[in-house]
């Protein structure tokens, strides 16, 4: 098994007594757009940050382009350069304009000289479409507007993998599609995406393979006709349903329900909105 | 207020409003009495003249400025220094990950926090020649004061670095970590100057008090070219046989301690503003 940007092997990870991820398997091609699904609890985030060393996975193997992160001895910070991260909520240095958050790590990092790192954040800057936003602080920037800044400061130090962690889940929801514009262009351009999200026009239309996550284990994968249009397991229908038409679902419905207490997280469709804010 | 609340008031002959006139009238009545009162019976000339003689004030220039007002700050910028760097090693050691230098600056913390003062200046002026014969802290005068107060500020200043530290959201440091930067550099570079902005105002606090404390070199034993306002004063006061030097000094201090406090409300209220 080589030649996969990402590779995860029998990942466990708990928090105390709580098992959040029992036992994952996934591998993402080069190239590859990779939407991860399921209800909040169920370990989807937990499976990105592992992915990054955020938090370290108690048992199983990751390598991301042929370097075994998990490994005690990685240089998990050279790792990380070719890692970018986008976070739900957002995380831009307020202390800094946003031409400076794109350049901060090109220049401490990556040790770019000033016009050189200049350079490169304008091009990452131009690419989300905020060349005119440069001089701006993060205060003065709309959250689609941040986000997208947040993106530039991951692409700037050129990854060779990106990781969105429900990247629009704290968007006012007019301000989403600026967000997954970038990300589609993005994917286009042949970037290899891991991407946890709710957004399942997005996951439809770019995904090359839809992960359904519930419990801590993948239920089911495969592309997004298969695993959105037609799901084979139950509990996916469930969860599809749910999300797809909130207003329909029932009170005390059966199925969901166990995945409350973990906490990491917004929980459910309606609490995301609360949290991100 | 509802129509239930209104109709549950007292009905007095006086109305809820007039009631509340009364009443302010009354405290201002009571201020204006006392007033009159101290100022018809105090003896005022004899007052100035013991605390406020403009010649014997006049006679303390330049050299309450020269002397006292320059040691002071001296003492309390040398302090100053000497507490930051500490409590900024301290306050790194609290948040560290090995517990060994958690329990080191926890243990700081306590006993500096919990001792006098005073007692640290004595300890740095008669007990440091006595425990190492021989030895002396460099700078003279200035180093021990700076060391007394350094170390006892590192105690305060290492709290108060601590606690702008956690105030950075966590988000930042993973934000930051992800960018591949090592935990010092992610420190130094986002956390830190985020952090200092939190706390600019509860530091110039800390600078007042040291100026305030940097009165304790008295107990150093010095000698007259390196006193501080409070001994300046208080020398002045015996040989003139008045108080007026005591007053004097302490107007300087106010000169040093008001505009500090002036410039941290400004600087909590342009923070204010920033963070909207």
């Amino acid at each position: 098994m080589t030649g996969g940007a990402i590779e995860i092997e029998g990942l466990h990870k708990a928090f105390g007594a709580n098992e959040v991820l029992r036992g994952i398997d996934l591998r993402v091609e080069p190239g590859e757009v990779v939407c991860v699904i399921g209800p909040s609890g169920s370990g989807k985030s937990t499976l990105l940050r592992c992915v990054n060393l955020l938090e370290e996975p108690s048992a199983g193997t990751v390598r991301v382009v042929g370097t075994e992160i998990t490994d005690p001895d990685v240089d998990i910070d050279a790792a990380r350069r070719r890692i970018g991260m986008v976070f739900q909520s957002f995380n831009l240095f307020p202390h800094l304009t946003a031409l400076g958050n794109v350049t901060v790590a090109q220049r401490k990092v990556l040790k770019r000289g000033k016009a050189e790192a200049e350079r490169v954040a304008r091009e990452n800057l131009e690419r989300v479409g905020l060349a005119d936003k440069i001089g701006s602080y993060p205060a003065q920037l709309s959250g689609g507007q941040q986000q997208r800044v947040a993106i530039a400061r991951a692409l700037a130090m050129g990854p060779e993998v990106m990781l969105f962690d429900e990247p629009t889940s704290a968007l006012d929801p007019e301000l989403v599609g600026d967000v997954l514009g970038v990300m589609r262009k993005l994917a286009l351009d042949g970037m290899t995406m891991l991407v946890v999200t709710h957004e399942m026009s997005f996951a439809r239309e770019v995904a090359d393979r839809v992960v359904f996550m519930d419990g801590g284990v993948v239920v089911e994968q495969g592309p997004p006709s298969q695993v959105i249009v037609e799901p084979r397991h139950e509990r996916t229908r469930v969860f599809l349903s749910r999300v797809l038409n909130p207003a329909a679902a029932g009170f005390g419905d059966a199925g969901l329900d166990e995945a409350g207490p973990s906490g990491s997280g917004p929980s459910g469709p309606t609490a995301g909105k609360t949290a991100g804010e | 207020m509802t129509a239930d609340t209104v109709a549950a008031a007292p009905s007095g002959r006086l109305t809820p409003r007039q009631r509340r006139r009364v009443s302010l009238g009354g405290q201002y009545a009571l201020f204006v009495v006392i007033v009159a009162v101290v100022a018809v019976t105090a003896d005022w000339p004899t007052l100035q003249q013991n605390f406020a003689d403009p010649a014997k004030a006049r006679d303390l220039f330049p050299e309450i400025l020269t002397i006292g007002l320059r040691n002071t700050a001296l003492y309390t910028l040398v302090g100053f220094g000497i507490g930051l760097v500490v409590g900024l090693v301290v306050a790194l050691m609290r948040l560290s990950s090995a517990a060994p230098y958690r329990w080191f600056a926890i243990a700081y913390i306590e006993v500096f926090r919990g001792l006098p003062l005073l007692l640290i200046f004595i300890f740095v002026g008669v007990g440091v020649p006595f425990a190492f014969p021989g030895a002396t802290i460099p700078g003279g005068v200035v180093g021990q004061a700076g060391v007394a107060l350094g170390v006892a500020a590192a105690a305060y200043v290492a709290e108060i670095i601590r606690a702008g530290i956690e105030a950075v959201p966590k988000g930042q440091m993973e934000a930051a970590r992800s960018l591949g930067m090592p935990y010092f550099r992610a420190m130094r570079t986002i956390i830190l100057p985020q952090a200092f902005r939190i706390i600019i105002p509860p530091m110039t606090n800390q600078i007042v008090l040291l100026c305030k404390d940097s009165s304790l070199v008295l107990f150093l034993g010095i000698a007259l070219e390196y006193r501080d306002l409070t001994k300046f004063g208080r020398d002045l006061a015996g040989q003139l046989g008045n108080s007026t030097p005591i007053v004097v000094a302490g107007v300087c201090y106010l000169l040093i301690t008001i505009p500090l406090s002036l410039l941290a409300r400004w600087l909590e209220a342009r923070q204010r503003k920033e963070r909207r």
